[in-house]
């Protein structure tokens, strides 16, 4: 049997390169961030249709957003997959067949799904859709994914606890494609196995209607006799909480590669474009740089840094490198600002006038240093001088949501680069 | 029309011949190395002792093994179906594919039943475990009684329906009170109260306390409330629904045993007139209240309650 490792890189020219590169996977909660997403390189992009996906609060697409979003990727040779991740109840079965023909009449690559229902319904009237197992069904061995390959599938989603090396062994003993995620939140429990919310308001957590109960403080007692509650806690000690620091495998980007691992997935359908943007430019270059030259790699301080540019939790490796203790969970007053705000989308560009056109995303003025960063360009910063409307008005302030504005910048920028201004 | 099994949890071998005379008919017991949130721990021994008893009476035991399994434990797992196997237990519970795999290699004859506890939703998914060798399907507790009926009516599988008792909520497999523990600084108390069941969250918000314990299988959240509803048995026996299920969890014995004959009294006197349980159900339920822990209120579940999402 081969290892691994061979079929991962090959010896070109004396030197060690990787030739079986993974998948670069981004969420998108609508068009605008699916384009973002495969502009600034993602490989594939996930998203949620109206229907039979987790996110009940995301925006998600219709089905003629699918299909421009299907045709947008294909233009970057980007595959688009839709979440028809619930875990479904006798009344969601009526118009599952409709929507899994119009699923494939937009074109769509594959869906990630947990529910057998699900698998079995876009088996039958849509085989051309590729069927991935989605995290939600805790996929925690490698026989229990022999049982999905015997299924057919093409791929699974592993559960968010299953470290390194159960993958090696995973990908030694069955021949399908593994999918896995890098970087964003995550359940505390394990997915598909919580049902706080149906609990506590009446929201049903597995068809997308989590409200993210865990995410409270709760006391924790002892019940001593039949009714003597006794505290585990002193005046002003941190509640229980079961908060989890957001996952991030920057680090173990190299180790995930050399196990073959063939999608790096990224959460977030809920984020923001400049979310997307960075995270996705970001793992675009650690892929690319470890695979070009794996043996004399380094993660740059550069790129930690710019992750934190649009972190919104404290990050952590959790299962990938072992069982995740307290430092991997954040109790207490544990709310973090992002380090960044996203205040301008660049539109045009103009070489010899050195004037770019933006759309205004947050509030800006002359004197503000702020930051450019794209997939063209090294990140700049550079400080405000005048800033002018599209009619050429002076202003003093971009203070409009999505308004369209003016000034100097010396160097040159592309269309859908981001101007982001330290908080 | 057949009555329904009354399926209990026991807490120790003893209890067996007790909870059959109060009229169980089958039991579901194992260990935390391969079932999650049984109501008493039982080894190899004891589940070969209480298989012996219960068929020696003419019930049934299912032997859980519905934990979510990582590699380490696929292995092992042939070994312990070829002694459950052996013992005669009359299912084996799970909701792993890897056992579903394993018995296909090592007990073809065994039967089957699958319960995840929260995904079994709908009819069709039920009836695919089915397809893939399983004999019963288990209900999420999360779906209501005319979904239910509805269920049952389309099911190919033997359909079971907890209809008392606590259930689960969450399941992580983190160590959360360890490290609250940790966190806090107090590494006593991790070795001292981490296996302990005497805990529980409070939310004060909603003034709900929800029990929380950790084991072999992660830390598990538990519901607020026990569900009872053996005043609302009707339309489920009449749909003939397969399996009753009384889950004795953080349950003392004599707390099952009472509730068990109370289930069976309600069951006997639906299928000898259902007028004569008409009349006496909030008897039986009243029975029930008298007896109920301060701290668990009772309520209906999701019988009744509808969710958004």
């Amino acid at each position: 049997m081969n290892t691994v490792k061979d079929r991962i890189s090959e010896m070109i020219d004396g030197k060690r390169v990787i030739v079986k590169k993974p998948e670069l996977l981004a969420p998108a909660g609508n068009l605008e961030k699916l384009k973002i997403a495969v502009h600034y390189g993602a490989d594939a992009v996930f998203i949620g249709g109206q229907e039979y996906g987790l996110r009940s609060n995301a925006d998600n697409f219709t089905l003629e957003e699918i299909k421009e979003g299907v045709e947008f990727a294909k233009q970057y040779g980007a595959k688009i997959y839709v979440t028809t991740n619930i875990y479904a109840h006798n009344e969601n079965i009526p118009g599952l067949e409709e929507y899994m023909l119009g699923l494939k009449e937009a074109g769509v690559a594959g869906i990630i799904v947990a529910d057998p229902l699900i698998i079995e319904t876009c088996r039958r009237v849509a085989p051309e859709i590729e069927v991935h197992l989605s995290t939600q069904q805790s996929l925690s061995n490698w026989k229990a994914i022999q049982f999905w390959q015997q299924e057919g599938l093409e791929r699974v989603v592993l559960a968010r606890e299953t470290s390194a090396d159960e993958i090696r062994e995973m990908k030694e003993k069955v021949d399908i494609e593994i999918e896995t995620f890098i970087h964003g939140a995550m359940c505390i429990a394990y997915s598909g196995r919580c049902v706080l919310s149906n609990h506590m308001t009446a929201r049903d957590s597995n068809r997308g209607g989590c409200c993210q109960s865990c995410r409270w403080d709760y006391d924790l007692y002892r019940l001593e006799g039949s009714d003597q509650e006794v505290p585990l806690f002193a005046e002003g000690d941190a509640p229980f909480a079961m908060s989890p620091k957001d996952l991030n495998l920057i680090q173990s980007i190299p180790k995930m590669i050399e196990l073959g691992i063939d999608s790096l997935k990224i959460e977030g359908r809920m984020k923001s474009i400049h979310y997307i943007a960075t995270v996705v430019s970001v793992y675009r270059k650690v892929i690319d740089t470890y695979c070009a030259d794996p043996d004399n790699f380094e993660i740059k301080q550069e790129w930690l840094k710019e992750l934190d540019k649009c972190a919104n939790r404290e990050t952590a490796p959790a299962f990938f490198e072992g069982v995740p203790g307290y430092k991997e969970q954040m109790f207490g007053n544990h709310s973090k600002k992002t380090s960044y705000e996203f205040v301008g989308l660049v539109l045009d560009y103009n070489q010899e006038t050195q004037m770019v056109t933006l759309q205004q995303r947050n509030h800006f003025r002359p004197g503000d240093e702020v930051e450019f960063f794209g997939p063209e360009i090294e990140n700049f910063t550079h400080v405000i001088e005048k800033i002018w409307d599209e009619k050429g008005q002076e202003l003093d302030a971009a203070r409009h949501p999505l308004q369209i504005v003016q000034f100097k910048l010396d160097k040159p920028v592309y269309p859908n680069n981001m101007m982001r201004k330290g908080n | 029309m057949t009555k329904p099994e009354l399926l209990v949890t026991p807490i120790s071998v003893d209890d067996i011949v007790p909870l059959v005379e109060a009229g169980a008919d089958a039991f579901v017991i194992g260990e935390q190395r391969y079932g999650l949130r049984l109501a008493g721990e039982f080894n190899r021994e004891d589940v070969a002792k209480a298989i012996a008893l219960a068929h020696a009476n003419g019930k049934k035991v299912y032997v859980a093994m519905n934990a979510i399994f990582h590699n380490e434990k696929v292995e092992e797992l042939a070994e312990y179906l070829r002694f459950v196997s052996s013992v005669n237990a009359d299912a084996v519970i799970f909701g792993d594919p890897a056992v579903l795999m394993t018995a296909r290699e090592v007990a073809p004859e065994m039967k089957l039943h699958w319960s995840t506890e929260t995904t079994g939703t709908n009819w069709y998914t039920c009836n695919y475990w089915g397809r893939k060798g399983a004999k019963r399907a288990v209900l999420a507790r999360e779906i209501n009684m005319d979904a239910i009926i509805e269920t049952k009516e389309q099911a190919e599988v033997e359909i079971e329906v907890q209809v008392h008792g606590m259930s689960c909520m969450f399941q992580s497999k983190r160590s959360l009170l360890g490290n609250y523990f940790e966190y806090q600084g107090k590494v006593m108390e991790v070795e001292n109260h981490k296996q302990q069941k005497d805990m529980f969250l409070h939310d004060k918000e909603r003034g709900n306390k929800y029990p929380i314990f950790e084991d072999d299988n992660g830390t598990h959240i538990m519901s607020p409330n026990d569900i009872c509803i053996i005043d609302e048995l009707q339309d489920m026996l009449e749909a003939g629904v397969d399996s009753f299920k009384i889950d004795g969890i953080l349950k003392s014995p004599g707390y099952i045993l009472a509730v068990t004959k109370i289930y069976r009294e309600a069951i006997d006197l639906y299928f000898e007139n259902p007028d004569l349980y008409e009349d006496k159900k909030d008897e039986l339920l009243e029975k029930i209240e008298e007896i109920q822990p301060a701290n668990r209120p009772l309520d209906t579940g999701f019988f009744f309650k509808e969710t958004v999402y």
